[in-house]
């Protein structure tokens, strides 16, 4: 009994070792879930300042200890040896760590479909399908997919009326490469639009830039022209013509080349030309006599035919704009004025 | 050298057409030969097929003239007589305007003609129609545009013009080095 004393006597003396009871002046807050213990007591401002460091170690011990009972209040059980206590859900509410993801942008079909109200009800897709052919499962997509495609495929179906040289098998291959592709470009295009990454548009110019569609055929005839070698090279689609009002201006473009003439053809189509200027001409009106000489000579000292026309003609005077006998129908060159009807 | 374009030749022929009229027929189609209209940098020629073939072995650049220089179109795409083609014009005018000895001077220094120095006129003429203007012994000395039909002529002032100037032969001195 005497060595019991002893140690309680010497636990005592020695602060290391002390009871399990802790006196706080407020309660700490324990969540055994979260093995979390939270003091609200305010420090001893003193022991701070004279042993800090032994007063933390204290006073974090003593909080330990708490924990600890109230971890030993709870039920334990024996596994190998060891008592264990199972610990209740965390009451304590733990902020994240990382933010909270972002909802995954649609896609452009998820988005119109979403505008439309359009729900496909279409489910998950398995991984492997059951081929009747082959009498085995086969993955729909990934490893020993194309091996078991070139299984598949050993001979090709055509119609009756398919060309017999072409090579049909490796034509349904580029036929799927070609759609392979096209849905790797729209999933590029779908997370460009995801990142708001400017994507320059390929095929059909949208509305924004070109609002007519002579606009774009002329942008097109310039584009094709805009080669080093001014467009000589470039494929046209069939019945595909340039663009009209830009033509000339477009170099390499086909002009309007002249006719070739047989000899003689060009004096007749002369001819013809002078015909129609001729009959166009208003016939002059003829104010003298025609019994008299054709080359008539005036006499300007003479005296004056006593007749004289009412309308004397005022030597000087500015001729005024619009009143001139100015022949609309005859084409002059220049730019063409509207005319007044 | 290149074909006149139709549009051009129209133009052309209507130009000549105020001057000539019908008589155009006969440049066109002669029976010495083969005459074409041809066209380099912007100036209409009238050449026999023989020249025209000769001048064809000139480098475009290099060549100059050739033939008879009828005019040139202007950047605004009128076409514009010059005084080189008076020696097809003036044996087939159709009006015509006959200068005093006194008058012709004025003329070929540039100016339109006057009353005053009119000499004889063609019967029926039309106001603002093409006429060569000759000297009273028959030497062409150019073409204009008569400012005033026969009949008006002669109730009109001796100042006032009957002939706008348009080419006259002095010009072969005055601008030697623009007109081939």
């Amino acid at each position: 009994m005497d060595i019991v004393s002893q140690v309680l006597e010497k636990a005592a003396q020695d602060e290391r070792l002390r009871t399990t009871e802790v006196q706080k002046h407020l309660e700490v807050e324990i969540d055994e879930g979260s093995l979390l213990a939270v003091d609200y007591n305010s420090f001893d401002t003193e022991k701070i300042k004279t042993n800090r460091e032994d007063y933390f170690k204290q006073l974090t011990r003593d909080n330990v200890q708490l924990l600890i009972n109230r971890i030993w209040e709870l039920p334990t059980k024996r596994v190998d040896e060891a008592v264990v206590a199972t610990l209740p859900k965390p009451r304590f509410v733990l902020p994240r760590t990382h933010r909270l993801p972002k909802p995954k942008p649609l896609t452009k079909w998820q988005q119109f479909a979403k505008e439309k109200g359009i729900k496909s009800n279409r489910k998950r897709k398995s991984k492997v399908t059951w081929d009747e052919q082959l009498q085995k499962w086969i993955p729909n997509y990934g490893y020993k997919r194309t091996q078991a495609e070139s299984e598949k495929n050993w001979l090709v179906e055509v119609s009756d009326h398919a060309d017999p040289t072409l090579d049909h098998l490796s034509l349904k291959t580029t036929a799927k490469q070609e759609k392979r592709s096209k849905n790797e470009l729209q999933r590029l295009r779908n997370l460009a639009k995801a990142k708001n990454v400017k994507v320059p548009r390929v095929g059909i110019p949208s509305s924004d830039y070109y609002q007519d569609t002579r606009q774009i055929a002329t942008a097109v005839t310039v584009a094709r022209s805009s080669t080093a070698s001014v467009g000589k090279f470039q494929n046209r689609l069939p019945k595909e013509k340039d663009a009209k009002n830009i033509k000339e201006m477009v170099p390499g473009s086909k002009k309007n080349k002249q006719p070739m003439f047989k000899p003689g053809e060009e004096v007749k189509r002369n001819l013809g030309f002078v015909d129609k200027i001729l009959s166009k001409r208003p016939a002059i009106s003829i104010v003298s006599n025609p019994s008299e000489s054709q080359n008539r000579q005036t006499d300007d000292e003479s005296p004056r035919p006593k007749k004289r026309s009412k309308i004397s003609k005022k030597g000087g005077k500015k001729p005024k704009g619009g009143k001139g006998k100015r022949d609309m129908h005859t084409k002059v060159g220049g730019r063409k004025r509207r005319q007044k009807n | 050298m290149k074909r006149l374009s139709e549009e051009r030749t129209k133009l052309v022929f209507e130009k000549l057409t105020k001057y000539i009229g019908g008589n155009l027929k006969l440049l066109i189609d002669r029976p010495d030969g083969t005459y074409c209209f041809r066209e380099q940098k912007e100036k209409v020629y009238y050449v026999s097929e023989k020249i025209l073939s000769l001048a064809s072995t000139v480098a475009p650049e290099n060549l100059i003239s050739f033939g008879t220089c009828f005019g040139r179109f202007t950047k605004s795409g009128k076409f514009k007589m010059h005084i080189t083609a008076l020696h097809y014009l003036a044996p087939y005018a159709q009006y015509k305007i006959w200068l005093k000895p006194s008058a012709e001077q004025q003329f070929l220094y540039g100016h339109h003609v006057a009353k005053s120095g009119l000499g004889r006129i063609t019967e029926n003429t039309a106001q603002y129609q093409g006429v060569v203007v000759f000297s009273m012994n028959d030497l062409p000395l150019g073409f204009g545009v008569a400012a005033k039909s026969t009949a008006d002529c002669k109730h009109a002032d001796p100042i006032s013009t009957i002939c706008f100037h348009q080419a006259d032969i002095g010009e072969y001195i005055r601008s030697e080095d623009t007109l081939i």
